[in-house]
């Protein structure tokens, strides 16, 4: 051993070889980290989309139905009133008898019809008004299977198991493999989930209407919030001097900030509904409950934007004579506006994902029909999703799952509206 | 280029710009200034010199009022420009700093085209009637700053992607654009490089024919070179103002003479 100066010799190079080994260890527990939380998301993403991807998609099967004139269109008027008036459900299930002449008894005809979704009453009416030239022919039509029906071919009844445990009776199994047999079950992309309002029935139940009622209420929120935040943010800022009320103010804010969410709804509930008397579940109500959630959120983005703003650039604006609201509006704004962006949106995400305030005020409610504007009664999507998984039905499962995926791309379309708007617009200075 | 302004008589009497008395300057319950009389002589340029926290910059930021921007910050006395009082209740703050530009310490260019930048002022203050108009002014700030030939070919490039000399000179443009009376100066060249120095300098010369000039400078040399008049600032108190070669060859001052020497600062 040589004699080794204070940085070379033993005790020293021992004590460099523990600081790289505590390196190599933090490192590790950080992997470990990110590889647990990832391991948890990509979790998370499979099940729901291995769950959720089957409610895109129905069975439906073909058909055929004698379309009596006699019965339609007893006097060939060709009136769209009088077809639409017309017993298509008795049609169908007309058809339904003819195809399986073995069902007898009420109750067995009964189980025949189950097979079909209450909607192919539906799905032939429209049809035919939009073609009356097939009255009176015998017309192929496809028609959606009902959900125990959809289940059965999506792998979800045991056939095997005894006859009292499933939905489906031998019988009803019976017609369904020999429909299966014929090649006249399809699985086909369900539109009616994307395009549809909500149901009952769990084949026919779509979530457009909760989408069209969260886009209502995302943009009553975005519309009060994004004004009101900018502006309590930069007067806080840039004009409010510091004293004892602003102090008390910025506290008041940073707590709302962390105020629970159905807070937030018992207020809406009290005040703008109960005091304002503005319509029950509706999305201007909403919207508003949820402005007042994101309010903080926004103010605090953009105040830390707008605090970001170097000095420089508004004693360079200051110097050359600008006042004080062409220095805002001139400089600061445009160079804090990617933060306060990024901060409104990932303010607007969580409002979209919030469920708990919207219970308080009433849009829990079951609504078929598509909201038509801001004060027609509508649900959202982390409503709908909790309506879902709330029933009883088993198809509402995948149906959850499916909204689940919905709500999530929304989400994820979001955020990386954000991060894109960051980037492009970022500044250096 | 002689076109945008009117180019000053050269008397040999000067006249007097800018004034203070009796001016006093606290932040908070501390005092920066201490009843600080001074006069800015017009058309000519004047340093401040003196060590590091002794008042220089406190003052210089006083004159167009950019310390109101400082919420602790008592100003009393009186300061004169032109002969009124630019502490006065009523005055236009804008409109004064519209007359006594600025420029800072770091070359801060707006994060926006080297047009938009010189243009900004001109525009808010409504100089140019037409497109054509605000043109001239930027091409005239520019070449009266020295850096039109630089970068006329690319005036609609961030000015913030210029070098710092050419960025400090960009800030100079800007400040002349507005037309001014005064240009404040806070140590411009403190992040240059001596070419650049050289350069800024150079146009403090020549802008001095057009402006009044006022610069804060921790250089002694620059001091000697640019300036007509130097106060030596220390503690808060100007400790001895007068001809620059005076206060550099034969100061008054035991303080101003140690300075000077390098004895302290």
């Amino acid at each position: 051993m040589t004699e080794g100066s204070l940085h070379t010799s033993d005790a020293a190079a021992r004590k460099l070889r523990k600081r790289y080994a505590a390196e190599r260890r933090f490192r590790l527990y950080g992997a470990c980290a990110i590889g647990l939380a990832m391991g948890a998301l990509v979790l998370l993403l499979v099940t729901i989309a291995w769950r959720g991807v089957p409610a895109f998609f129905g069975h439906e099967v073909t058909i055929d139905v004698d379309l009596d004139a006699a019965l339609i269109d007893p006097e060939g008027t060709g009136d769209p009133e009088v077809l639409g008036r017309a017993d298509y459900s008795g049609l169908v299930k007309q058809a339904l008898r003819a195809e399986f002449p073995d069902a007898q008894g009420r109750r067995e005809k009964r189980r025949l019809y189950a097979l079909i979704s209450n909607g192919a009453a539906y799905a032939l009416r429209d049809q035919v008004l939009a073609d009356r030239t097939v009255v009176g022919t015998t017309f192929r039509v496809r028609v959606p299977l009902s959900a125990d029906a959809d289940i059965y071919f999506k792998g979800g009844v045991d056939a095997a198991s005894a006859e009292g445990d499933r939905r489906l009776n031998d019988d009803q199994i019976r017609w369904l493999d020999r429909w299966a047999a014929l090649g006249k079950v399809e699985n086909r992309f369900a539109r009616r989930f994307f395009v549809g309002g909500d149901s009952r029935e769990p084949e026919l139940a779509g979530i457009y209407g909760a989408l069209v009622g969260s886009l209502w209420t995302l943009a009553v929120t975005l519309l009060l919030s994004f004004p009101l935040g900018v502006a309590a943010a930069v007067y806080l800022e840039e004009f409010a001097p510091t004293n004892r009320l602003t102090d008390f103010v910025e506290v008041n804010i940073n707590n709302l900030a962390a105020v629970p969410s159905i807070v937030f709804g018992l207020l809406g509930l009290a005040v703008f509904l109960n005091f304002l008397e503005l319509p029950r579940s509706a999305p201007l109500v909403g919207g508003m409950v949820l402005a007042l959630m994101t309010l903080p959120t926004v103010i605090i983005a953009s105040r830390s934007a707008i605090m970001a703003v170097p000095p420089s650039i508004r004693e360079a604006a200051l110097g050359v004579g600008a006042s004080p609201l062409q220095v805002v509006s001139h400089h600061v704004l445009p160079l804090a506006l990617p933060g306060i962006l990024t901060g409104t949106i990932i303010g607007m995400a969580r409002a979209l994902g919030e469920t708990a305030p919207l219970l308080m005020i009433g849009m829990v409610a079951f609504i078929v029909d598509v909201p038509e504007g801001p004060t027609s009664p509508a649900t959202v999507l982390p409503v709908q999703i909790f309506l879902w998984a709330d029933s009883p039905e088993r198809a509402f499962v995948a149906k959850t799952s499916g909204a689940i995926l919905v709500l999530l791309t929304f989400l994820v379309a979001m955020n990386l509206v954000a991060v894109v708007l960051r980037s492009r617009f970022e500044r250096r200075w | 280029m002689t076109a945008t302004s009117a180019t000053q008589l050269r008397s040999p009497l000067y006249l007097t710009k800018l004034t203070t008395r009796d001016l006093d300057v606290f932040y908070g319950d501390k005092q920066a200034l201490f009843s600080v009389n001074l006069d800015i002589r017009k058309n000519q340029v004047t340093s401040l010199i003196g060590p590091s926290g002794c008042g220089k910059s406190t003052f210089l930021r006083c004159l167009n009022r950019m310390n109101d921007v400082i919420e602790s910050c008592r100003v009393e006395g009186k300061i004169t420009l032109d002969g009124e009082d630019i502490y006065r209740e009523g005055i236009d703050v804008v409109q004064l700093r519209a007359r006594i530009g600025m420029v800072f310490q770091k070359p801060n260019p707006f994060p926006k085209s080297i047009y938009e930048n010189v243009a900004y002022g001109a525009r808010i203050h409504g100089l140019a009637a037409s497109r054509p108009e605000l043109d001239e002014i930027v091409t005239s700030s520019l070449q009266r700053a020295g850096l039109f030939e630089e970068v006329k070919d690319r005036l609609e490039e961030p000015g913030t992607g210029l070098s710092g000399g050419q960025q400090q000179r960009l800030c100079i443009a800007r400040a002349i654009a507005v037309q001014p009376d005064v240009i404040l100066m806070d140590e411009p060249c403190s992040a240059l490089d001596p070419i650049a120095t050289a350069r800024i300098e150079e146009l403090m010369e020549e802008l001095r024919e057009n402006y009044t000039i006022v610069i804060v400078t921790h250089s002694m040399q620059q001091a000697a070179r640019v300036s007509q008049r130097t106060a030596f600032f220390h503690l808060g108190i100007v400790v001895e103002e007068g001809e620059t070669p005076q206060i550099f060859t034969d100061p008054k001052d035991p303080r101003t003479r140690d300075y000077i020497t390098g004895r302290f600062g």
